[in-house]
C-alpha cells in the first residue's frame, strides 16, 4: 500500500528502493457489477476487502550502488463495514550492501484506512480514498534503513473495466485498468542528515480478464488453468516533489499473471527497473493470496459491522 | 518469522470447514457464451462453480430489439444444484442477451451476462 517513498533515501540503501516499489501489494477482491479485480502485487486495488497476502516474495533488482535485496512480506485486511476497512502490512528483508556483510531484519510497518466511496456496476467502475501510514521506528532502523519518522499518505485509488463497451469490439471489453494516486508527508524533513521530501506516488494496473472473456463476451474454450488467469502490466512510480531532492524518480515496470481460483490466487511477475536511480537488472515476485471472504464466509470473512 | 507462521496455522486448521464456500462463477453455458445456435434453444443452461441458493438466484432474457423477452421463471436444477436453467419460447433468429445473478450457499452475491445468436 505504500508506495515507494524518497523519504530517508540517503539513509536507506538505493538497493531498498525496488523493494519499497514492489511490497506495496494490493489487497482487494473487488467485484462491480460483471467485472472481478483480481489483487495486483504491485499497486493498489479499489476495494476493501478481507483478504490476506502470505507470503509476498520480492527477488529485487541490483540497485544502483550494486546491492542486492530479498524480501518476505505479509499483510492482511479487514473489512469495519461493507465500504470501510483497514489494512496492516509489513516484511521482512535482506540486504546484501556491495562488498559488506548482509543485514536481515523487518522494514517499516504500514497501516491503511480506507473507505470505497463509489461503485457504479453498469459501468464496472469503483473509487476509494484512504490515508497510509508508514510507522516511524517500526522496523530495523540503523540496519537496514528502516524509517525513524513516521509518513502519512492520503490517496486515491480507483478500478475500471470496459465491459460496457459496445458488442462490436468484443475482445476490447476483458480489459480493465486500476490506478493509485498519493502524496507523501513524512513528519520528518530528515533523518541523520539526510532530506526526507514530500513525494507524488502513481501507479497503474492493465489487465486483461480472460475470466471476463470466457464468463462474458465468447466462450473459445479455454481449458483450466488458462480460464482462470489475468495477465497484466502493472507500473508504479514515486516522484520527490521538494527538499533538494524535486523530480528524482524512481519506479518499477512489472508484467506477470494472476491465476485466480476460488479460495486463493497466485500471482507472479517480473520487475523491470524505469529509472537508473531504481537499479538495474530483472527481479521478480510472486504471491500468494488467499480470499478470507470466500474462507471464512460466516465469521472473520465478513465485516466487523454490518453486511 | 512467528507473525507469519501463527496465520499459516490457523488458515491450515480452518481449510477443511472452509471447502464448500466460495463466489459462484460461471463456468460454462449452454447455448455457450459468444456462441451462435442454428435453431431457438428450449433452454439456457448456466453452469457455476459453486452450489446455488435457489430463491435468490434468478436470470433474464432479452432479444434483438433489447426489449425482455417471455421466459419461464431460471431456476435451479433440483439434480445439480451449481445448474441453473431459463426455460425460453421459441425464438425468432437474432442475437439474445442472458442477465444472471446468483448467490451461492455461503451468500455471496456474483451476477454477469453474455450473449448468444439464433441462426434461423
Amino acid at each position: 500500500m505504500n508506495l515507494t517513498r524518497f523519504a530517508g533515501l540517503a539513509a536507506v540503501p538505493l538497493v531498498a528502493l525496488p523493494s519499497l516499489l514492489a511490497s506495496s501489494a494490493a489487497q482487494a477482491h473487488g467485484f462491480v457489477g460483471d467485472r472481478f479485480f483480481p489483487a495486483t502485487l504491485l499497486t493498489d486495488d479499489p476495494f476493501v476487502a478481507d483478504e490476506m497476502s502470505l507470503p509476498t516474495g520480492v527477488f529485487n533488482p541490483t540497485g544502483p550502488d550494486g546491492s542486492k535485496q530479498i524480501d518476505l512480506g505479509v499483510d492482511i485486511s479487514k473489512r469495519l463495514t461493507s465500504d470501510i476497512g483497514i489494512t496492516i502490512s509489513d516484511q521482512w528483508s535482506h540486504l546484501k550492501p556491495q562488498g559488506m556483510p548482509g543485514v536481515t531484519g523487518l522494514e517499516t510497518l504500514n497501516t491503511v484506512f480506507d473507505w470505497q466511496f463509489f461503485k457504479n456496476a453498469p459501468h464496472e467502475a469503483t473509487a476509494m480514498v484512504g490515508m497510509n501510514a508508514s510507522w516511524a521506528h517500526t522496523g530495523r532502523v540503523a540496519a537496514l534503513g528502516a524509517d525513524d519518522f513516521t509518513t502519512l499518505s492520503p490517496l486515491l485509488d480507483f478500478g475500471k473495466g470496459f465491459g460496457d463497451l459496445p458488442d462490436s469490439v468484443p475482445w476490447l471489453r476483458p480489459f480493465a485498468i486500476t490506478g493509485n494516486l498519493s502524496v507523501d508527508f513524512p513528519t520528518k524533513t530528515q533523518s541523520a542528515g539526510n532530506p526526507n521530501p514530500n513525494n507524488f506516488n502513481y501507479g497503474f494496473a492493465f489487465e486483461y480478464s480472460l475470466p471476463y472473456l470466457q464468463q462474458n463476451v465468447k466462450d473459445i474454450g479455454l481449458p483450466d488453468p488458462f480460464k482462470w488467469m489475468i495477465p497484466l502490466v502493472e507500473i508504479s512510480y514515486s516522484t520527490a516533489l521538494n527538499r533538494g531532492q524535486a523530480g528524482q524518480k524512481i519506479g518499477t515496470i512489472q508484467p506477470g499473471i494472476i491465476w485466480s481460483g476460488q479460495y486463493f490466487q497466485i500471482g507472479a511477475e517480473a520487475i523491470i527497473p524505469a529509472t537508473r536511480l531504481t537499479g538495474h537488472g530483472y527481479g521478480g515476485i510472486v504471491q500468494l493470496h488467499f480470499y478470507l471472504d470466500d474462507m471464512f464466509p460466516n465469521s472473520f470473512g465478513r465485516p466487523l459491522l454490518g453486511d | 518469522m512467528k507473525r507469519i507462521v501463527m496465520p499459516i496455522a490457523l488458515l491450515a486448521a480452518a481449510l477443511p470447514t472452509a471447502a464448500a464456500f466460495a463466489h459462484a462463477f460461471l463456468d460454462h453455458a449452454v447455448p455457450p457464451v459468444g456462441g451462435t445456435v442454428a435453431a431457438s434453444p428450449t433452454v439456457v443452461q448456466i453452469f457455476y462453480t459453486q452450489a446455488l441458493e435457489p430463491a435468490f438466484s434468478a436470470a433474464t432474457l432479452t432479444g434483438p430489439d433489447s426489449q425482455p423477452v417471455a421466459t419461464g421463471a431460471a431456476t435451479v436444477d433440483p439434480q445439480n444444484p451449481m445448474e441453473l436453467v431459463l426455460r425460453l419460447p421459441k425464438l425468432p433468429p437474432g442475437h439474445y442477451k442472458v442477465s444472471w445473478h446468483v448467490v451461492s450457499v455461503d451468500t455471496h452475491r456474483t451476477e454477469g451476462s453474455f450473449t448468444f445468436d439464433v441462426q434461423q
